[in-house]
């Protein structure tokens, strides 16, 4: 065995491990060990996704001497390692952007914890990304929510410990479905490992004997793992926990959190029930109605919202409508786009949340839409940050949302039925998205005459605007060379089965 | 009654204070302990009225419910809308159930070569009499280590929720953690100074024999973080500072955690590579038996200890 192949393992050991030092180290050294970790595991991910891509297939690594249905099992193959490097991208630039704002936003005293949370929240997302066994998963979907929640109420206000409440109560529903999904999987199959209960799956479907427990199972896993990454109907703990808490939590529970169940939802419908199985169910779908409501109504509450955060938290929304819509077709094309807005998504809801906070922060720290008018003129780099956000969230050629826009729509061509619903409400969600985000760009860059605003420069703030830069870049990255990642994709999706 | 002591030597022997305890002449703790009754919450008109209005403000400023048609909307519907969502879902898990293999049944699909091995060849490779501590703690010892880390990021999450970094504010909470309890309950203390030492030692036992019998770290370190309750709960936290305050209190969390992480790493990369690892399995039912079980153990029940001790402390006056 190949050494590289043991550091999907030490990175998720990694991460638990540093989460456990932090708890009791001074704020100062738990910032550099949490800043060294993201980058060493990113690392470790970056290696492991060249080793998978020479050696063209994926491979399992046995947690302990025991082998596979008996013991502990993970698993790496090009999607995994490329979507761990993603994450630790988007963390690293998310906890530098929101760096500063930290200081005023947390107590001191507590600010270690923040870290201690970070690290363990990043270890269970690579669990969830990595696991190849259910309960394992099961496992870490629990430190997630915890830790997610951790982060939302570690800002002490009124708001943040309610949205956390609201939060951990609709978090816990979600795992409680996917536990007794898993369960009643377990009852029907005798496996907990991926690869074994596929292989059971498959006899039973082609019997037809236990066909209407396949079923509940099937829908208990993915509202289970729906509810968690807020899909339109039980979306309503997620603006205030991300409109209120702190810059960085909002960045990352928007842009890997809900991803992380995303694609554990991913892993499951191919690696656990059969993507032809999955794709024969009326789970599916439901999935794609959700989608589509999704994709109207958050963007219709999007529009609504007078202040800034809550409407970029309520966009969110619209945008996990579009990832489930491509899910819900049924068709590779689609769940590539899918794995694409994921990527997509993640880069651009976190750039605008770190860009948003620069523009509150000139504006006296008010978020309603009539204080932050000439916002961008008073702290340039947030205001381009913004604009390139809000660009990409609409569809503009050369950003991001650009391609996932075209990937979807391409998808959606090629599937019958579905075609017609998908590319009209994905042309209305566009229509609405460019409303809510072009009146910020407008408002933002409408220049005002008044002294009572203080203006920022790059010398107060360089760590925020190189992080800004960082973020436009890999944007653009995405919005330009998208070809090579596309591929990446449909070659990890295809490592999956 | 002849006495062969004085009356004042008499009074000094046991036999005195037991027969005068006997008839009732003087209750010991009389006088000693400190008595303090609880106060009745008044309720009178004013306060009613006072938390009616309070009920209202949060309804009328959180909420806003006067403009937010929606919320009112909502609120009616409610009730109704939960009450038969949970019937539906209820009654669609029991039709679900009735689809499902029969319990016990042995062609059942969970009878398969998974549990076989777990249950013929758990002792030989796992060397614990308990086969469900092998399982949890050889087999699927991953996901055990993960279970351990949900339970030391839920105190970091009480902490960051009740912990009181203030200074003032923290010496008030010191001065109030008394407010409705007397000190020095005799009562408590003198059954705390028998029971105290027999929990710690039964818990110790059911850490260490978690291979061998029933239990294991995480219901030892339940019944030692019980224990520790109940001490301070009789000696207050200036007593159990002596011994457990927050210095300790990290330090002990950490060691075992990261004792659990260094053997659990050794064990699962060691056991990836394919690499014989030289734990020792010993003999089944001895004490040091069942290779890296019996330390995981004591680090599980170490954390479960202090985690169960913080959450106390925590809740009860914001700081260990």
């Amino acid at each position: 065995m190949d050494f590289v192949q043991n550091f999907p393992a030490i990175s998720i050991l990694l991460c638990l491990f540093a989460g456990i030092i932090s708890s009791g180290l001074k704020s100062k050294a738990a910032k550099y060990v949490n800043t060294a970790l993201i980058i060493v595991v990113a690392v470790l991910s970056a290696c492991t996704l060249f080793y998978v891509l020479n050696t063209g297939e994926a491979f399992v690594y046995v947690m302990g001497k025991f082998p596979a249905p008996w013991g502990n099992e993970i698993r790496a193959g090009v999607l995994e390692a490329f979507m761990a490097l993603f994450f630790c991208i988007i963390m690293l630039l998310s906890m530098f952007g929101g760096r500063k704002k930290l200081v005023d936003e947390v107590e001191e005293s507590k600010t270690f914890l923040y870290y201690v949370l970070t690290n363990l929240l990043l270890s269970s997302l690579l669990a969830l990304v990595y696991t190849n066994d259910l309960f394992t998963a099961y496992v870490f979907v629990e430190i997630n929510t915890i830790s997610a929640c951790g982060l939302i109420m570690i800002r002490q206000n009124g708001r943040t410990i309610e949205a956390a409440a609201r939060y951990m109560i609709m978090s816990l529903l979600g795992s409680g479905l996917l536990l007794m999904g898993i369960c009643m999987l377990y009852d029907l199959t005798g496996h907990l490992l991926m690869s074994n209960i596929k292989e059971q799956v498959t006899i039973i479907a082609s019997s037809g004997e236990y066909g209407i427990p396949l079923l509940v199972t099937i829908a208990l896993m993915s509202v289970g793992l729906a509810i968690k990454s807020a899909l339109f109907p039980f979306h309503a703990w997620l603006p205030d926990a991300y409109g209120y808490s702190t810059v960085s939590s909002a960045a990352i529970l928007s842009s890997l959190v809900s991803k992380g169940y995303i694609f554990l939802l991913i892993k499951i419908i191919y690696r656990v029930i059969g993507f032809d199985i999955f794709g024969a169910s009326e789970i599916i779908d439901v999935l794609f109605i959700f989608g589509l409501m999704g994709m109207i109504f958050g963007s219709l509450s999007a529009i609504k919202e007078n202040d800034v955060r809550r409407m970029i938290a309520f966009s969110s929304v619209a945008q996990i409508g579009y990832i489930y819509m491509g899910i819900g077709m049924g068709t590779q094309d689609g769940m590539a786009a899918s794995v694409f807005h994921i990527l997509s998504h993640a880069a651009t809801k976190s750039l605008l949340f770190i860009a948003a906070i620069g523009l509150t922060d000139v504006s006296a720290g008010s978020r309603k839409f009539i204080d932050l008018t000439g916002a961008a003129y008073r702290n340039k780099w947030a205001g381009v940050a913004f604009t390139v956000g809000s660009l990409s969230m609409v569809g503009v050629p050369l950003f991001s949302g650009f391609i996932s826009k075209l990937l979807f729509a391409q998808a959606a061509v090629q599937v019958n039925g579905k075609m017609l619903p998908a590319l009209i409400v994905l042309g209305i969600s566009t229509i609405l998205n460019a409303i809510y985000f072009m009146k910020t760009v407008i408002r933002i860059y409408t220049p005002i005459e008044t002294d009572q605003y203080s203006s920022i420069t790059f010398k107060n703030m360089k760590l925020y605007a190189v992080t800004l830069v960082c973020f436009i870049v890999l944007n653009v990255i995405l919005g330009v060379s998208s070809q090579p990642i596309v591929d990446l994709i449909g070659q990890g999706l295809a490592m999956f089965s | 009654m002849s006495r062969l002591k004085p009356q004042k030597e008499y009074e000094k022997t046991g036999a005195f204070h037991f027969f005068r305890w006997l008839s009732g002449s003087k209750d010991p703790y009389l006088g000693e302990v400190e008595m303090k009754p609880q106060k009745e919450v008044e309720i009178t008109e004013a306060t009613i009225i006072e938390r009616m209005n309070e009920k209202q403000m949060i309804r009328d400023k959180v909420y806003d419910v006067k403009h937010n048609r929606q919320l009112l909307f909502f609120d009616r519907i409610y009730v109704a809308s939960a009450i038969l969502f949970c019937v539906i879902l209820v009654g669609l898990l029991l039709y679900t159930v009735s689809y499902l293999p029969k319990t016990g049944n042995p062609t059942n699909p969970d009878n398969n070569e998974v549990s076989e091995r777990y249950i013929e060849s758990g002792l030989q490779e796992t060397g614990a009499l308990n086969i469900v501590s092998g399982m949890i703690l050889t087999y699927r010892a991953f996901d055990t280590f993960g279970e351990t880390n949900v339970l030391f990021i839920a105190t970091c999450c009480v902490m960051v929720l009740l912990m009181v970094d203030d200074a003032i504010l923290k010496k008030q909470e010191v001065k109030n953690d008394r407010r409705y309890e007397p000190k020095n309950d005799a009562i408590l203390q003198g059954t705390a100074f028998v029971l105290c030492p027999i929990i710690f030692i039964f818990g110790i036992y059911v850490i260490l024999n978690g291979h061998l019998s029933p239990g294991g770290g995480f219901s030892g370190g339940a019944i030692l973080g019980a224990g520790l309750i109940l001490y301070v709960s009789a000696f207050g936290f200036k007593k159990t500072q002596r011994f457990f305050n927050e210095h300790i209190y990290k330090i002990a969390k950490i060691t075992a955690l990261c004792m659990y992480g260094i053997i659990g790493s050794y064990f699962y990369i060691l056991g990836a590579n394919g690499i014989e690892n030289h734990i020792p399995l010993g003999t089944p039912g001895h004490i040091l038996s069942g290779g890296i079980i019996l330390p995981i153990d004591i680090c599980v029940g170490l954390e479960v200890a202090c985690t169960m001790y913080a959450f106390y402390a925590l809740f009860r006056r914001g700081g260990l």
